[in-house]
């Protein structure tokens, strides 16, 4: 279900920073364990984001699914586009895409 | 309402004939699971369109009663 309040929320709100995370919890106090892992990849490459709780508000925690046909949380979106879940970002991490993304889209992203 | 490793399988391959599947019970209890697919199906799609393919194949099971599916996916290597 997406009503056209909430999807026009979501689509503000992805754009609203370069890198945009929703999760489960906040960054500093992530309360899932994938969630936590998304966070954790984009804290170690110091890429600055903004971490949406969904866990706060059940229009965005249901509205987020339909709009990217995600069925899961975490979802990472970088420029206002669907990158992918956990599964997907911690394998980009491995193989260097992620950071390859990052910095082909002019967002510095390096380990310190 | 945990899934078994059998009947994940069973949905993929219905969805994908030739797809090599290889799933892992990450805890032994039947709700987190790692799964591997590879399949021609996947050959020139995102990563991002490979996982909504499977998770349609699971037929809305993921993020209900599959609470924890780590999910690979790929096609086979050309030649």
């Amino acid at each position: 279900m997406l009503d056209d309040a909430t999807k026009e929320r979501i689509e503000q709100d992805i754009k609203s920073e370069d890198v945009v995370l929703y999760m489960k919890g906040t960054p500093v106090f992530p309360q899932c364990g994938f969630s936590a892992a998304v966070v954790g990849v984009l804290t170690h490459l110091n890429v600055p984001f903004r971490g949406i709780n969904v866990l706060e508000d059940d229009s965005v925690r249901e509205g987020i699914k339909s709009f990217s046909d995600w069925p899961t949380i975490p979802q990472l979106y970088v420029k206002g586009e669907f990158v992918g879940g956990c599964d997907i970002v911690r394998e980009m991490y491995e193989t260097g895409e992620l950071t390859e993304m990052f910095q082909t889209r002019g967002i510095d992203a390096q380990p310190a | 309402m945990p899934m078994q490793a059998a009947d994940i399988e069973t949905l993929i391959k219905d969805a994908f004939p030739d797809a090599t599947v290889v799933i892992e019970d990450l805890r032994g209890d039947g709700d987190h699971y790692a799964c591997r697919v590879v399949s021609s199906a996947f050959a020139g799609k995102s990563r991002v369109q490979q996982h909504q393919m499977v998770y349609k194949a699971l037929g809305g099971r993921m993020g209900g009663v599959l609470h924890a599916l780590a999910l690979q996916t790929s096609a086979p290597p050309a030649g």
